[in-house]
């Protein structure tokens, strides 16, 4: 069964040019596959650098990769017709971060929920057009006549970032890619966002990508998630699992840095890297500098991701015993839907 | 669940929400906050309209050589006193500023909206599109433009009237705002908003027209402003050497005359006096404006929220 | 005025402790600062009253629109019109901030009290090297040193924030973000202020970078021995870091407490939803947010200015605004129902 949207071995440089020797590789053989199927939400978590934006960027289309390819539907998203590319229109659509950098200063808050409207053509009449977002508006949890016919700056973050939901929403796409939805907003209306999300997944059958650097929030709301490092997958699988009980020193590293709201939960303090001033190889494990567990291995060679749990793998040598991942499993490690917990 | 009928009415509700009393009662306590842009248009609009407003002091026709005694100093009867060829100054001065003006606002405004046309298209599309108008307008720029006027100038036989001096101007006005506007339209490209116009729908020449315009007006109306200052001086340079509408009471003309005539030395002050305070007025005027419209563009250096 | 130099007696509300007689290094007094706008004064800090000790760790937590930047600006006198202190003062020890002159305050700035602000590495000016910036504090308050001692105290700096010392002759842009704010908090502790106000240090930093970072602050502030205010809207930051917590909403301070009070036993109903909003990494699926918007500070309900989204609102909260107070020995309330 083709994938609706797919990552096939995706490289991505930066730089490099005819005089510049110096390229940054943003995202180094990427895969995965988002299945038409089952609604999932799939977390994406990285620090920056880790390549999750340049990831956002090239799954909607808006830059192409370097090595590899974006398939959509099966058909690479550069070679898509026009009529193919408006049906990938319609079935991918985004979240930005920026809660106020997406809406034009100069409209009211109705421009961005009218404008796919009027361009995609999803409406016959003018009375089914405003049904069509009183709706969605309402499915977010929003009043229409307390959201309509302002201007952004008269609503809160929160509210804006919930229209521009709504408006994803419109489209009926099969899948949402959220980049960092909520961390422009304040922590007291980030649930009401990331419940919306939950809704339209739970209702609507609708997939959602969520792209975070907060562990914590990817934690609620994920199903699965992909932990980035420096362009590379650390570890993959149940969201239960990667951060309950993570295989990844990086992973690791990364829960123990969580501020944990509660005074008698300190930071795990943090274990000092093994091999802190080697040199690294061409290829090489990318946290090697940085972990605490690294061997001479780990300078040398890049781990492949072995499946160390039915639902999930890690990219570490610390696990070389486990089966390395293949193209089928991998399928399976990320299969994993809100109702049933891996074990 | 609203029905059709109540949604109908709701929609009315949001649809009041800023008519167009409230639109001109913000432009209005703006106008309030915001001097230097009203007092700017203010003057302009004095100047432009000079000729009407004078024609009940003054007749109009006295503009014209040899309509009065020449060389009168300032009386009753002749405010501005004559010039050598027997014009009443009073008439030149209230018959020629708009004239000019007409030339700077006919120039400024093609060149802006060309202007501005090349730089959307060459910003928003990109490529070698963008490559090419980028060379032609750079190679353009640095060709000494008075020297162009002047040759092109020079080439019309029988001297340029006032529309074609206009023309002229404004066949090199277009070059510096579409450098200018340009480098708006770059940073307001990237902009997340206009991602997610694209990612609605919408295509480009749409994108350009309902999404980056409307933002830009104050700093059109600005490059505008520029423009109009550009084009005058331009317009006077060129009338001063002698390639000007000959008959036509124009600033520069009047400064043609003067410099013609050697009024300076001569002594005959209320000859010289009275242009150097009108382009002094119109410059002022202009620069009052693009401070106010800078303020509207710039909310940074808003002093109020 | 009474001489405030000899330390908090006992029974002193406002120092928070009793039997413990701990000197308030910075007292805020019935603070009020207003932004004039064409509509209307906007409410942005109301009557805030609270002290910070010595040495203390005090955290100012709230949403945005809740006054804590602003707040921390006036402490720092750098608020500008059409900001204004409507009332209110500002002690820093014997010290009211608010009569200063501009002269005067100049001295005490980065001397007494030092500001890392939002986004401060952004503030680092990209064409000086970091030495040289971080000299420019020292020698601007008058200290005189030769170009060798003035090297030695910035590796000496550097060193204390956990930086090598070749930082010194580089560039900002050649640093990390964490790298940076850590420049930026050396700067802050180059003079041994008194105070230090961190205004959001780590809003742009990774989650590992940030914790780094506020473990550098926490050991640089216990060797210099300053106090420390930590504005933010992170509760998990607070609860790592602070050791006591102010809970600030629309323009109002609504609870003070230590924090492992304040965690396990909030007192006002805001606090206690805030807490209960909060996601963590043990449930999964819980999205309560607080229903309703904060209020719009241009129109300030009347009474208590939680009343709209109180679920305990009463006719009492409509009416009257409540006073912060003492409801247990450290723990100050402003609520009808707290006692």
């Amino acid at each position: 069964m083709t994938p609706l949207l797919e990552a096939r071995h995706v490289t991505k440089r930066f730089g490099g040019g005819l005089f510049d020797r110096t390229s940054t590789v943003a995202l180094d053989d990427f895969s995965m596959a988002i299945a038409g199927d089952a609604p999932s939400i799939t977390a994406i978590v990285g620090e920056s650098g880790s390549g999750k934006t340049t990831l956002a960027r090239l799954l909607l289309g808006l830059t192409a990769p370097s090595q590899g390819s974006v398939l959509y539907k099966g058909k690479d998203l550069r070679k898509l017709s026009s009529d193919e590319s408006r049906g990938f229109l319609n079935d991918v659509q985004v979240i930005f971060q920026d809660p106020f950098e997406v809406y034009n200063p100069f409209y009211r808050v109705d421009h961005v929920l009218t404008t796919p409207i009027d361009y995609m053509h999803l409406a016959k009449s003018r009375a089914e057009k405003w049904t069509l977002i009183e709706q969605a508006l309402e499915t977010v949890g929003l009043r229409p006549e307390e959201t309509l016919g302002r201007y952004p700056h008269q609503l809160s973050g929160g509210q804006r970032q919930r229209v521009m939901v709504a408006r994803a929403l419109i489209l009926k796409p099969r899948i949402i890619l959220a980049d960092e939805p909520v961390s422009m907003i304040d922590a007291s209306l980030r649930a009401t966002v990331l419940g919306s999300l939950q809704k339209i997944k739970d209702e609507f059958g609708i997939s959602i990508i969520y792209i975070t650097h907060d562990l914590t929030t990817a934690y609620q709301i994920g199903d699965n998630i992909i932990v980035l490092y420096r362009g590379g997958v650390a570890e993959a699988g149940s969201v239960d699992l990667v951060v309950r009980t993570p295989n990844h020193p990086y992973t690791r590293l990364l829960v123990g840095s969580i501020p944990v709201a509660n005074p008698d939960q300190p930071w795990t303090p943090e274990a000092a890297a093994a091999l802190p001033n080697q040199k690294r190889g061409r290829t090489s494990c990318k946290f090697a500098d940085r972990c605490p567990s690294a061997m001479a291995k780990c300078l040398e060679q890049t781990p492949p991701l072995y499946q160390t749990d039915p639902h999930r793998a890690a990219a570490c040598f610390l696990y070389e015993d486990a089966p390395v991942l293949n193209n089928e499993a991998m399928d399976n490690v990320l299969r994993v839907n809100g109702a049933v917990v891996a074990g | 669940m609203a029905t059709t009928v109540e949604g109908g009415a709701r929609r009315a509700r949001y649809a009041d929400q800023g008519n167009w009393r409230d639109g001109l009662d913000s432009v209005l306590q703006y106008c309030r906050r915001n001097p230097s842009l009203v007092i700017g248009l203010v003057i302009f609009l004095l100047l432009f309209l000079s000729s009407t407003i004078g024609a009940f002091f003054v007749d109009l026709e006295n503009a014209r050589p040899i309509s009065v005694k020449p060389l009168q100093p300032p009386s009753w009867e002749m405010p501005f006193g004559s010039d050598k060829q027997g014009r009443d100054l009073l008439a030149v001065m209230v018959a020629g500023t708009p004239l000019t003006l007409r030339i700077g606002l006919i120039a400024g405004i093609m060149g802006v909206s060309f202007g501005g046309l090349i730089a959307f298209v060459s910003a928003y599309y990109g490529g070698w599109l963008d490559a090419l108008l980028r060379g032609i307008v750079d190679v353009g720029l640095t060709i000494p433009g008075l020297m162009v006027l002047i040759v092109v100038a020079m080439m019309v036989p029988g001297g340029l009237s006032v529309e074609q001096m206009a023309l002229v101007v404004a066949s090199l006005a277009w070059l510096y705002p579409a450098r200018t506007i340009r480098a708006q339209v770059l940073t307001i490209r990237e902009r997340s908003y206009i991602q997610v116009a694209r990612l609605s729908g919408m295509p480009g020449r749409m994108i350009i027209l309902k999404e980056i315009l409307p933002n830009l007006l104050p700093y059109l109306a600005a490059s505008l402003v520029g423009s109009i200052s550009a084009a005058v001086l331009a317009s006077i340079g060129l009338e001063v050497l002698g390639l000007g509408p000959m008959d036509a009471p124009t600033i520069g003309m009047t400064l043609f005359w003067i410099n013609y005539n050697a009024a300076v030395i001569n002594g005959w002050w209320w000859w010289w006096l009275p242009p150097i305070v009108v382009i002094g007025l119109l410059f002022i005027s202009l620069f009052l404006m693009s401070v106010g419209l800078d303020e509207i563009a710039n909310p940074r250096i808003r002093r109020s929220i | 005025m009474i001489a405030n130099h000899l330390p908090t007696i006992v029974s002193d509300p406002r120092s928070g402790r009793v039997n413990e007689p701990r000197p308030d290094v910075l007292r805020l007094e019935h603070l009020s600062v207003y932004y004039d706008t064409p509509r209307g004064p906007v409410h942005a800090v109301e009557d805030v009253t609270f002290s910070l000790h010595a040495q203390e760790r005090f955290g100012l937590v709230g949403e945005s629109g809740s006054g804590k930047s602003s707040m921390a600006l006036t402490i720092m006198r750098l608020i500008k019109p059409p900001a204004r202190v409507v009332a209110g003062t500002i002690w820093l020890e014997t010290t009211n901030l608010l009569t200063l002159s501009e002269t005067q305050m100049k001295h005490l700035r980065l001397a007494e009290i030092a500001l890392v602000a939002q986004g401060s590495m952004n503030s680092l000016n990209p064409v000086m090297r970091i030495r040289n910036q971080m000299a420019l504090g020292l020698t601007d308050h008058g200290i005189k040193l030769t170009k060798s001692e003035m090297d030695e105290k910035v590796t000496s700096l550097l060193a204390q924030v956990g930086l090598p010392p070749q930082v010194a002759s580089m560039y900002p842009h050649e640093l990390s973000g964490g790298m940076k704010q850590r420049v930026v908090i050396a700067i802050a502790i180059s003079l041994s202020p008194k105070v230090i106000i961190a205004d959001e240090p780590t809003s742009a930093l990774d989650v590992v970078v940030q914790r780094q970072i506020m473990e550098t602050f926490k050991n640089v502030q216990a060797e210099i021995g300053a106090s420390v205010i930590l504005v933010g809207h992170d509760m998990g930051l607070m609860a790592q870091f602070v050791q006591r917590l102010g809970v600030m909403y629309a323009g109002r301070l609504l609870e003070i407490s230590p924090v492992r009070e304040i965690f396990s036993q909030p007192r006002h109903p805001y606090t206690q939803m805030l807490i209960s909003s909060l996601p963590s990494t043990e449930t999964k699926g819980h999205f309560t947010g607080i229903p309703g918007l904060p209020p719009s500070l241009l129109n300030v309900p009347s009474g208590c200015v939680f009343h709209p989204r109180c679920p305990l609102a009463a006719d009492r909260c409509r009416a009257e605004v409540p006073q912060l107070r003492e409801v247990q020995p450290g723990t100050w309330v402003s609520c009808h129902f707290a006692s």
